[in-house]
C-alpha cells in the first residue's frame, strides 16, 4: 500500500525542495501529543535515518520511520487551498477520529 | 481546520503550537507582509492575489475604516480623511515634516506628534498606522490559519528613537507582538542571503514612491553595520508619474484640468511609467470630463530623456554616501536594488555605471524588504535549528550622549554599536557641595548639542555635598534590541538613583498611549522568551569576550586561585550557552562578573588614576 502523495501535493513539494536548494525528499511521521493522541510529522529530509522506509510517488522520495508506518499505511498526502490558507493535509484510511484541528487524530 | 506546512527535519511543531511569525514592510507608498513557510520566505496575498496593500487609510463618515487600494480611489473626493504616506509624519512634529503645506490634512499642531482632524475625530499617524497593520496582520492570520506570534518590522535605517518608538507603538495598537524592528536595508540584504555570503562592504539602493534611500552595509562576522546613510526624502517614482503627466498636458496640449481629471491622467502617467519598463512604447489614451482627448505614445527612449535629471539626482547622495563611509566604488561587493521603482531600466543602468557592476535584482525589489523581514521573524521565534542560525544584530544609526559643560556632547553610546546594549561612564560633580546635577541625553555626531537631537531631561537630585570632583555619578545608557533608549544616573556612594526611559520628545506621552490602548486592545503581546534568550547569549558573547582580553593584558594581577575561579565561571557560563534557558545564562553571566568584580577594580587601580575626574556636567542650582 506504501505512501503517496496527490498530483498537487507532488508539484508543491518538488517546488519547496527545489526552492529550499537541498533535500531529498520529505518524511512523513506520527508522534504521540496532542488533543487525540497522535499527531503528524511532516518534514524536509537531508539524509535518511537508520531503518527509514522509503517510497517513491511521482519521483519524489517519501520517508517513513518504520514506528510510524501502522498510523499512516496507505495515506495519501495531498495539497489544499482553503480561502487564504493553504498546505498540506493527510488523508489518512486509519484514522477513527480527528480533533478537527487536522494536527492530531486517533487510530 | 489547520493545513500542514514542511518543517525543517527535527522541527515539527507540537500541534497547535506552531509559532506564527510574520515580516511587515510598513512603507511610506506600500505595504506587505510575508511569512516563511515551507523552508521558503514568501509575501502573502489577498483574495485577489495582490500582495501589495497601498498604504492609505480612508476614514469614512458612516464611522468605517477603509485600507490599502479601495482608500486610493476616494483620494481625488475625499482628501482630508484620506491619508497618504503617514510614514512621513511618525514621531514627527508638524515642524518636522517637509512639505506639510503641499499635504491636504486638516493638521492640529500639538506639543507631541502631528495629529489630523478627520470626520472620525482627531488622529495621530501612529494609529492611522496601526489601521495598515491591522489589515496585514488579518491577512497573515488569515493565510496562516492562526494567531501571530511575533513579528518583525521594516524601519528605514535612518529613523531616530521617536520615530521607531512611533512605529512600536503603532504593532502594539494593532495587537502585535514586535519582536524586533530591522532596518530596511538590513532586511533586504537578509532576503539576498547576504548575511551567509562573503564579508565585505554591501550598498543597498532604495527608490521607493515618494523617497530615496541608500545605505552602505558592512557585513562581518554575522553583523550588519550600517556605515553610512543618505538620499532624498523627496526623490521617488511618483516624481517620474509627474514628469509623464507634464509631458502629457505639453503633448496634448491641455489645459488645466478638474481634480478628477488630474487624477486619471496622473494613474494613466504611472500606468505608463510601470508598462515601460516591460515595453519600449505604450500608448496613452484618456477621455477627460472636459471633452477633450489624449491619444499619445510615449517611447522608452523619450522617458528616460524626459527624467533623465531625476535619476541624475540619485548621483550625489551615492557619491556622498561612499565618502561619508570612506570608500570608493570600487570597494562595494554588491548592490542590493530595493523599491517598485528601481525597476526602471535607466534607473539600473545609472547605478550599473556608478559602481561598476550589475545590481542585484533577481528578487522582485519590492519584496525583499518584507521577505528579509520574514526571514529574521522566523529565526527569532525559534523555528529554525540552532547550528544553521545566526542572530542577526542591528546597530545603533547615530551616536547617543550627554550634555557636558560648554554645551559639548560626549557620547556614551557610539554610532554602529551594535544592539543590545549598554554602556555606562561616571561623571563628577563640578562645584563644592553641589547637590544635584541636570542630564540632556541628545542623539547626533555632532559636538555641540545645539547641533544634536534632544531626546530627554532628566535630574539626579540628594546627591550628598562633597568637595568638588568627588562624588562619582555612573551614568548608564541601555539600548534595546529594538533600538530603544533608557538612561540611569546612579551616585556610587550615597547610592541615589534617577532615571528615563527615553520617551522620544515626540512621542506620545505615557498616558496617551493608555488611553489607546485602553480604547483599542484586548491582548497585549507576551515578551518572547526566544528574544530574551537570543540577547542574553549576545550578551554571554560580549562578556565573555571582554574578559578573554583582559586576562590576556592583566592576568599577572591574579594569583592561581583567583585566576581559577574565573575561568570557571566562564567554562559555566559557555555551558549554559548550549541550552535554551535565558534564566540560566543571565545567571551565569551575573556569576561571572561577581567573579571578576575584584579583577575589574585592580585594572582600574592600575590604570591612569584620575582619569574621572574632570568631566563635568552642567551642575544646577537647587
Ligand atoms: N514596473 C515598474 N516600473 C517602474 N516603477 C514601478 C514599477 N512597479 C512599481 N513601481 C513604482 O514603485 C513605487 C513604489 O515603490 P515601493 O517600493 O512600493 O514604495 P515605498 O517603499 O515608498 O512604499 C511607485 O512609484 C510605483 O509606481
Ligand atoms: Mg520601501
Amino acid at each position: 500500500m506504501g505512501i503517496t502523495l496527490s498530483d498537487s501535493a507532488a508539484k508543491h513539494v518538488a517546488g519547496f525542495i527545489a526552492k529550499r536548494g537541498k533535500g531529498i525528499g520529505i518524511r512523513l511521521g506520527v508522534r504521540t501529543s496532542g488533543c487525540s493522541g497522535m499527531a503528524y510529522k511532516l518534514e524536509f529530509v537531508d539524509e535518511p535515518e537508520e531503518g527509514d522506509l522509503v517510497f517513491e510517488s511521482h519521483g519524489l522520495k517519501v520517508v517513513v520511520d518504520p514506528k510510524s508506518l501502522p498510523y499512516i499505511e496507505g495515506t495519501e498526502l495531498d495539497f489544499v487551498r482553503e480561502g487564504l490558507n493553504e498546505g498540506f493535509r493527510f488523508r489518512n484510511p486509519n484514522v477513527k477520529n480527528e480533533c478537527g484541528c487536522g494536527e492530531s487524530f486517533n487510530v | 481546520m489547520a493545513l500542514l506546512h514542511i518543517a525543517e527535519p527535527g522541527m515539527s511543531a507540537e500541534p497547535h503550537k506552531h509559532r506564527l511569525a510574520a515580516g511587515i514592510d510598513l512603507g511610506t507608498t506600500n505595504s506587505l507582509v510575508a511569512t516563511v513557510r515551507n523552508g521558503i520566505a514568501v509575501c502573502l496575498p489577498d483574495e485577489q492575489g495582490r500582495t501589495m496593500v497601498p498604504s492609505v487609510v480612508r476614514y469614512r463618515t458612516d464611522g468605517s475604516i477603509e485600507v490599502g487600494q479601495s482608500a486610493v480611489r476616494a483620494h481625488a473626493t475625499d482628501p482630508k480623511n484620506t491619508i497618504l504616506s503617514v510614514k512621513r509624519l511618525m514621531g514627527r512634529g508638524l515642524r518636522d515634516v517637509a512639505h506639510v503645506e503641499a499635504m491636504p490634512y486638516d493638521f492640529m499642531d500639538s506639543d507631541g506628534m502631528v495629529r489630523l482632524r478627520t470626520v472620525q475625530g482627531v488622529k495621530s499617524p501612529v494609529e492611522v498606522s496601526a489601521e495598515i497593520l491591522r489589515v496585514l496582520a488579518a491577512r497573515a492570520e488569515a493565510s496562516l490559519g492562526g494567531e501571530l506570534t511575533g513579528v518583525v518590522i521594516t524601519v528605514p535605517a535612518y529613523f531616530d528613537d521617536a520615530q521607531r518608538q512611533a512605529t512600536k507603538d503603532a504593532a502594539t495598537l494593532a495587537g502585535l507582538n514586535v519582536l524586533r524592528l530591522l532596518n530596511e536595508p538590513t532586511a533586504a540584504a537578509v532576503a539576498y542571503g547576504l548575511d551567509n555570503a562573503a564579508e565585505g562592504v554591501y550598498a543597498v539602493f532604495d527608490l521607493g514612491g515618494g523617497t530615496f534611500d541608500l545605505s552602505i552595509l558592512k557585513l562581518s562576522r554575522g553583523i550588519f553595520e550600517v556605515l553610512a546613510t543618505n538620499g532624498d526624502s523627496a526623490l521617488g517614482g511618483d516624481d517620474f508619474d509627474h514628469r509623464i503627466f507634464c509631458w502629457v498636458l505639453d503633448r496634448a496640449n491641455i489645459a488645466p484640468h478638474s481634480r478628477e481629471d488630474g487624477r486619471r491622467l496622473l494613474m494613466k502617467a504611472r500606468e505608463a511609467k510601470e508598462l515601460l519598463t516591460v515595453c519600449e512604447e505604450v500608448p496613452i489614451k484618456a477621455s477627460l470630463q472636459s471633452g477633450e482627448e489624449v491619444n499619445l505614445v510615449l517611447t522608452r527612449d523619450e522617458f528616460a530623456h524626459i527624467t533623465e535629471h531625476l535619476v541624475r539626482k540619485t548621483l550625489a547622495p551615492m557619491r556622498k554616501v561612499l565618502r561619508d563611509a570612506g570608500l570608493a566604488p570600487e570597494d562595494v561587493k554588491g548592490v542590493v536594488m530595493v523599491g517598485g521603482a528601481t525597476r526602471m531600466p535607466h534607473v539600473q543602468r545609472a547605478v550599473a555605471e556608478f559602481f561598476d557592476q550589475e545590481p542585484l535584482n533577481n528578487l522582485d525589489p519590492d519584496k525583499v524588504v518584507a521577505l528579509g523581514a520574514a526571514i529574521q521573524a522566523n529565526v527569532l521565534v525559534g523555528n529554525r535549528k540552532d547550528e544553521d542560525d545566526w542572530l542577526l544584530l542591528d546597530v545603533i544609526p547615530l551616536s547617543l550622549g550627554l550634555e557636558t559643560m560648554g554645551g559639548l556632547v560626549e557620547k556614551v553610546i557610539p554610532r554602529n554599536a551594535t544592539l543590545p546594549i549598554a554602556r555606562a561612564q561616571e561623571f563628577t560633580t563640578y562645584k563644592d557641595g553641589q547637590t544635584a546635577m541636570a542630564f540632556h541625553v541628545v542623539q547626533g555626531e555632532r559636538e555641540l548639542v545645539s547641533d544634536c537631537r534632544s531626546l530627554a531631561r532628566f535630574e539626579l537630585r540628594g546627591i550628598p555635598p562633597m568637595v568638588a570632583g568627588a562624588a562619582r555619578i555612573r551614568v548608564t545608557f541601555q539600548v534595546d534590541a529594538d533600538g530603544l533608549l533608557s538612561v540611569a544616573a546612579r551616585e556610587m556612594s550615597s547610592g541615589v538613583e534617577a532615571s528615563v526611559l527615553v520617551k522620544p520628545s515626540y512621542g506620545l506621552s505615557e498616558h496617551e498611549i493608555a488611553e489607546m490602548l485602553r480604547q483599542g486592545m484586548d491582548h497585549a503581546g507576551d515578551d518572547m522568551t526566544a528574544r530574551a534568550l537570543a540577547e542574553q547569549r549576545v550578551e554571554a558573547g560580549r562578556v565573555l569576550e571582554a574578559i578573554e582580553q583582559a586576562l590576556a593584558k592583566d592576568g599577572e594581577l591574579l594569583d592561581a586561585r583567583e585566576r581559577m575561579q574565573i575561568d570557571q565561571s566562564m567554562a559555566a557560563l559557555r555551558a549554559t550557552l548550549d541550552g535554551a534557558d535565558h534564566h540560566a545564562i543571565r545567571q551565569a553571566i551575573d556569576t561571572l562578573s561577581r567573579a571578576t568584580d575584584e579583577f575589574a577594580s585592580r585594572r582600574m587601580d592600575k590604570s591612569i588614576r584620575g582619569a574621572l575626574a574632570g568631566r563635568n556636567i552642567n551642575e544646577i542650582e537647587v
